[in-house]
């Protein structure tokens, strides 16, 4: 019988998820193994095969993230990489914004940039705004810093050079030059990683992607190596920060479209719950032990962005990072993690985070040396976690500690018992989390009413319930397999490729002939990587980022198929004014608009999930077991329901106050919730009206 | 009381804060809309925004944290203003009021405040105000050529731009044909007043939640933690009477500003005796700018983790004579009061230094560097339409006393600069360099931030019509504890003609104009420097 296999290596576990024809699945968490992270992956794999009688050879396909060059990139141990660029614009990358991203700290760290100065050269060229050569590519001046390059041994180059994403000549030039001489070096050009306007973007996202790639590609060869001489022949797929999946040869030479690859495979998975049941609007919930990601899924797509930040060195704020301008699942990630530290500020106010005691120490209550007090202390002391019904058979999980970290850090500076600074603990929390679900939201110009949230990841379902009351949602989803749902919603992708590229034009004075060409171009880039690996139907879309002349930020605007003419242009008006409208409330009459960004994302055509029907409550199961647990509403700690999650059929309900526990989470129900299971197993939790104040 | 009463009070102390807490991210979310729609390039690139909740007295119970810190008193003392001006019996459900008075308002007129009063059971709970730089404001359009403020735009006194649910249609009139860019300026108008309503509803959401008929506990409970805590920062500095006296370029004429700071059991006051006097143009400092700069360098110094709110700003007093530059009054011209305003920040860390030598930073370049020029036609005979272009630069800022400063960073404003790549997108404009200046941080223990070199040409057959307005050519960033001098600025063109820093100058359609930007101060003595630090900035080119 043939499986897939879907794996996805983490900063602390390795998940790996087989797949059976008929659908069903099992799933398994190794550590992850720094060294040679395959290792991890061959071991979870090995593993699964020998427990379910399932041979390599049978395998079709297996699906790989990994947040390798993410890592590579924060540990900042790529390789030794040079950056050469246009004169005049060595320090681009170095200088930033200019702006300081906390403004209420005089020693402030801005972060060093990813290639020093000293491995930083420049070439005399220059192209302008529209593409023309302002100033011929000076060979001379170029063999000069190829010299350097063979002289001081670099093993990876990035190009980048102003305007390159509207001529790419200069940049392509010096490759030919560079490789002509030292063919080993492995090159990254800026007009081919990231072909959008805006320098320091485009310039880091080059650097970065020249910086991870010798580690990358080797590690890939390796691995597929490795899976071969074990049985196993199939076609090995990397997931990409776009949610889509693309070649190891694609993958090798854009490695940069690796960052976030894991969290990405989490939207899938909430989108593929959204279309199984038909929720075109839903919030994709999912925390783990260091932080939290949020992520809006519309029509079953999750929203992307072309630029996002990775790296952030302070408190995960924003401009503490370094940009990468490439296709992503757009997220917002908080310190809110089940291992994140509570501390007290200088106000008297419990602050969560950004310090995360991760799984070395960890929480205090896993009694493995951890003291600072958690956010898992805090859901212990409330009764939520219970050592008799915690998963992670090698912790056993001690509530005294957690009273004793919790006491020692917050309860005797603020003068509260143990119990009250938990509740503490665990509001703030809350609190965050919610506040950036709806900073995130109005950032994206959505309202969140009438979304359905989807949680996943081994913190989520524990908080999740609250997250629903706060945020005003009346609809939860607990799917199947949420401790594992990223690795699960690697095999749930499509083959998918976003190509970018910046045209600046006016809707006043359209050049209908190079908006043609340029999407023609994309379309066929994007087509081109993924005929790599599939023959499947493909779906074409087309997007411009605009924006009304004088404003600084785009906001995306979805093409039709077709030419462009001058009736293109003023349905495109239309389009945009409409857009404008549901992002801001208002639009702008007589303002001429401007594109920056033209984006076609090609993709396989996927089977539909079957659509289910929500099953209504049928049997209330009567829990055996009870135990005294927090409840927010009420305000009191109540005794409340133990449930296994395994003995639950389709229809059985369950009522809160209760939790509902399986190996890699717990679902928290407060007294006024009830959770209903799904045909596929998820729990469908909602609010009993009644009860709601 | 009861065991169950202290639980209970408890309890609410930790809603107090998680309410605390979502007012403050109500306030961000709002500002973040604003940047997001605002034309004025200020407001997208440096933040030049600001949101607050006011109690029914008009004092700020919060404030959103935003790139401007000349926002935060400026705005705070706003409120009151529009509660007198309009008053009480007048102030209705579904009302808005603006203004941009300089005096009543945040310092000069191309900043509009906008105030909504929030009611909950027909009874005034407080209130929201947000502050945004428009595009324009009419008279002679943004630049200190005036001599009056009557020249710099239209004044709009504290008014009723909504009135129980009707917009004030003659107000939009009379605004719509006062200023240049009537969409835009009008379209940001409505953008704070939406801003309001949001905040106004959250708000009310809020107090439905948590079960509240008015803010008056939530309110005591945020200004005595808040007065607490900021007294106890103030604890760090003994106290006393602390001087200080920076002079730095002006306008026309050096301009030497003084304070005095007096620091007492409750709070600190700063004078200004002893500034230079009024300047003929419009970068004289309405007092209450002053005090905002002067407010956040003391915070950012003392007390960096506290939310901004009446109990934190009110220790912070201040006083100048009248007739300083640091004390302008109606009518004397404020248009571009920045660019001494943002010399207060350094010049009462100064002073504050003697308390907290280890606290500091050394002074850095201080006022930005901003390119704003017209690019005209080179040959009259030809018809190219003019563009307007503005770029914004930072010099260095002053080393720390543990650490390096910032290369071209700004502080204490919170600009960002914009890509080279869509300001030549924008005009006809090349931009040739724009890199490290070496060299010219101020050496010591900690080095200086490294200014910028920048030069840009026009291009298509324009030329460019600027006003300079440059700091620090004339006088350097000063060290501290020993640290040496930040490199004073420059400006010229690429055939070696001298620009002058300030005042109305062309570059020709074929020359290149050549900035040189400030570095910032050095701190603590060169000779103790780590030695691995001076080799590194030999290795990196920051010293040569």
């Amino acid at each position: 019988m043939s499986v897939r296999i879907g794996a996805d290596v983490g900063g602390t576990f390795t998940d790996v998820v087989l797949e059976r024809a008929d659908g069903s699945f099992v799933s398994t968490k190794v550590l992850t193994t720094h060294q040679g992270p395959e290792q991890g992956i061959l071991a979870g794999i090995e593993q699964l095969a020998s427990e379910h009688g399932v041979s390599l050879s049978d395998t079709e396909q297996i699906i790989h993230g990994t947040t390798l060059a993410t890592n590579a990139l924060i540990e900042r141990r790529g390789a030794h990489t040079a950056l050469v660029t246009t004169e005049g614009f060595r320090d681009v990358i170095e200088t930033r914004t200019e702006g300081r991203f906390e403004q209420y700290d005089l020693n402030i760290v801005l972060p060093t940039p990813l290639i020093e100065r000293k491995d930083r050269f420049t070439v005399s060229e220059r192209i302008n705004a529209r593409g023309e050569v302002l100033l011929a590519f000076d060979e001379a001046s170029a063999h000069k810093v190829i010299d350097k390059i063979e002289a001081r041994g670099y093993e990876a180059v990035a190009v980048g050079f102003l305007h390159s994403y509207r001529n790419a000549a200069h940049e392509r030039r010096f490759r030919e030059l560079l490789l002509a001489r030292l063919p080993e070096v492995s090159v990254s050009i800026s007009a081919e990683v990231s072909p959008q306007m805006r320098e320091f973007e485009r310039f880091n996202t080059v650097a970065a992607n020249a910086y991870v790639q010798p580690l990358m590609a080797s590690y890939l060869l390796r691995l597929q190596d490795e899976l071969q001489r074990r049985g196993a022949t199939c076609p090995l797929y990397l997931i990409h920060s776009g949610g889509g999946l693309v070649s190891v040869e694609t993958a090798a030479a854009f490695p940069v479209r690796l960052v976030e690859s894991g969290p990405a495979g989490g939207a899938i998975f909430a989108a593929d719950l959204a279309a199984r049941y038909g929720r075109d609007r839903v919030l994709s919930y999912d925390m783990g032990g260091t932080t939290a990601k949020i992520a809006l899924i519309e029509d079953f797509t999750p929203q992307t962005a072309k630029t996002f930040e990775v790296a952030r060195t302070t408190r995960f704020k924003k401009g503490s990072g370094m940009p990468i301008s490439i296709p992503v699942i757009e997220m917002i990630e908080i310190g809110a993690g089940g291992g994140s530290i509570a501390s007290v500020d200088t106000l008297g106010q419990i602050r969560i985070g950004p310090h995360s005691a991760g799984s070395d120490p960890g929480p205090a209550s896993y009694d493995l040396g951890g003291e600072a007090p958690t956010v898992t202390d805090a859901n212990v002391q409330l009764g939520r976690l219970h050592p008799s019904t915690f998963g992670a058979s090698d912790i056993s999980l001690s509530p005294q500690r957690a009273t004793d970290a919790i006491s020692a850090a917050i309860g005797d500076a603020l003068g509260m018992d143990a119990d009250t600074a938990a509740i503490g603990i665990a509001e703030v929390v809350d609190e965050n989390m919610t506040n950036a679900a709806r900073v995130h939201a109005v950032e994206n110009g959505k309202d969140l009413a009438g979304f359905a949230m989807v949680a996943f990841g081994g913190g989520a379902p524990i908080h999740a319930t609250r997250l629903m009351d706060k945020l005003g949602l009346d609809e939860l989803f607990v799917p199947p397999g949420a401790g594992v749902g990223s690795a699960i919603g690697f095999l749930r992708a499509p083959f998918a490729y976003e190509a970018v590229r910046s045209l600046y034009t006016r809707t006043d004075q359209f050049d209908h002939a190079a908006v043609d060409r340029l999407l023609a171009e994309l379309q066929d880039e994007a087509e081109s990587f993924v005929r790599q690996g599939t023959d499947a139907e493909l779906t074409v879309e087309r997007q411009v980022s605009m924006r009304y002349k004088g404003q600084g930020w785009e906001i995306p605007v979805r093409l039709n198929s077709g030419q462009f003419d001058a009736f293109a242009v003023d349905g495109l008006i239309a389009t945009f004014t409409k857009a404008y409208e549901e992002f801001f409330g208002r639009a702008i009459d007589d303002l001429a608009i401007e594109t920056v960004s033209w984006s076609v994302r090609v993709a396989s055509v996927l089977d539909q999930p079957p659509i289910l029907e929500l099953v209504s409550a049928g049997a209330v199961v009567t829990p055996d077991v009870q135990r005294p647990i927090f409840d927010s509403v009420l305000g009191d700690s109540v005794p409340s329901g133990v449930v296994d999650r395994e003995i639950l059929g389709i229809g059985d309900a369950v009522d809160g106050p209760a939790v509902i526990v399986e190996a890699q989470t717990t679902t928290v129900l407060g007294s006024h919730h009830r959770a209903v299971v799904q045909p596929d197993g998820s729990l469908r939790v909602t609010r009993h009206e009644t009860s709601h104040s | 009381m009861t065991q169950a009463d202290a639980a209970i009070a408890r309890r609410r102390e930790v809603q107090y804060q998680i309410m605390w807490n979502r007012l403050i991210s109500i306030l961000e979310e709002q500002a973040l809309t604003l940047v997001r729609t605002a034309f004025s390039t200020s407001v997208r690139e440096a933040g030049d925004l600001s949101a607050g909740v006011f109690d029914r007295d008009g004092r700020m119970i919060a404030q959103a944290v935003t790139g401007t810190p000349g926002h935060v008193n400026t705005m705070a003392a706003s409120v009151p203003h529009f509660i007198n001006d309009i008053g009480p019996e007048r102030i209705h459900p579904g009302d808005v009021y603006l203004t941009n008075d300089p005096w009543k308002g945040t310092g000069h007129l191309h900043d509009i405040t906008v105030t909504t009063p929030v009611f909950a059971h027909d009874s005034l709970v407080g209130f929201f105000a947000c502050t945004a730089h428009v595009v324009d404001v009419g008279g002679r359009g943004y630049g200190p050529d005036a001599t009056e403020v009557y020249e710099e735009g239209i004044r709009i006194p504290i008014m009723k731009w909504i009135d129980r649910g009707e917009l004030n249609r003659d107000l939009v009139s009379i605004i719509r044909n006062n200023v240049r860019e009537q969409d835009q300026v009008l379209g940001d108008i409505h953008g704070l007043a939406a801003c309001n309503e949001t905040g106004r509803r959250r708000l009310l959401d809020m107090m439905a939640e948590f079960d509240m008929d008015d803010l008056d506990e939530l309110t005591s409970f945020i200004f005595e933690r808040t007065h607490a805590a900021t007294m106890l920062a103030l604890e760090n500095v003994p106290n006393g009477v602390y001087r200080n006296t920076m002079t730095v370029d002006g306008y026309n004429e050096p301009v030497t500003l003084a304070v005095e700071l007096t620091v007492a059991d409750d709070g600190m006051h700063a004078d200004f005796a002893g500034t230079s006097a009024l300047s003929p143009f419009g970068v004289n400092v309405p007092l209450t700018y002053a005090q905002a700069y002067y407010t956040y360098g003391m915070l950012v110094a003392l007390a960096p983790e506290l939310p901004n709110n009446f109990a934190s700003l009110e220790p912070f007093r201040v006083s100048a004579p009248d007739g300083v530059i640091l004390n302008a009054q109606d009518p004397d011209p404020v248009s571009v009061r920045h660019v001494i305003g943002h010399f207060v920040t350094d010049l009462c860390l100064g002073a504050i230094a003697q308390a907290i030598p280890d606290v500091v930073p050394a002074e850095g370049a201080g006022a930005l560097w901003n390119f704003q020029a017209s690019a005209r036609s080179a040959d009259p005979q030809k018809l190219l339409p003019p563009v307007e272009l503005l770029m914004f630069n930072s010099g260095g800022s002053g080393a720390r006393p543990t650490l390096d400063g910032l290369t071209a960073t700004a502080f204490p404003s919170g600009v960002m600069t914009m890509s080279a790549e869509a300001t030549e997108q924008i005009g006809p404009i090349v931009i040739w360099r724009k890199e490290i200046r070496e060299d010219s941080g101020g050496p010591g223990k900690y080095r200086g931030g490294l200014g910028q070199i920048i030069e840009i040409a026009p291009s298509d057959g324009y030329l460019f019509e600027f006003s300079a307005m440059f700091d620090r050519v004339d006088n350097p960033a000063r060290g501290r504890a020993g640290g040496g001098d930040g490199k004073a600025g420059a400006v010229y063109l690429d055939d070696g003609t001298p620009f002058a820093s300030k005042g109305k100058q062309t570059v020709p359609a074929d020359r290149r104009l050549i900035l040189e930007l400030p570095g910032g101060g050095g701190f603590g003595d060169l000779t103790e420097r780590d030695s691995a630090a001076v080799l590194n900035d030999q290795t990196q080119g920051y010293v040569r």
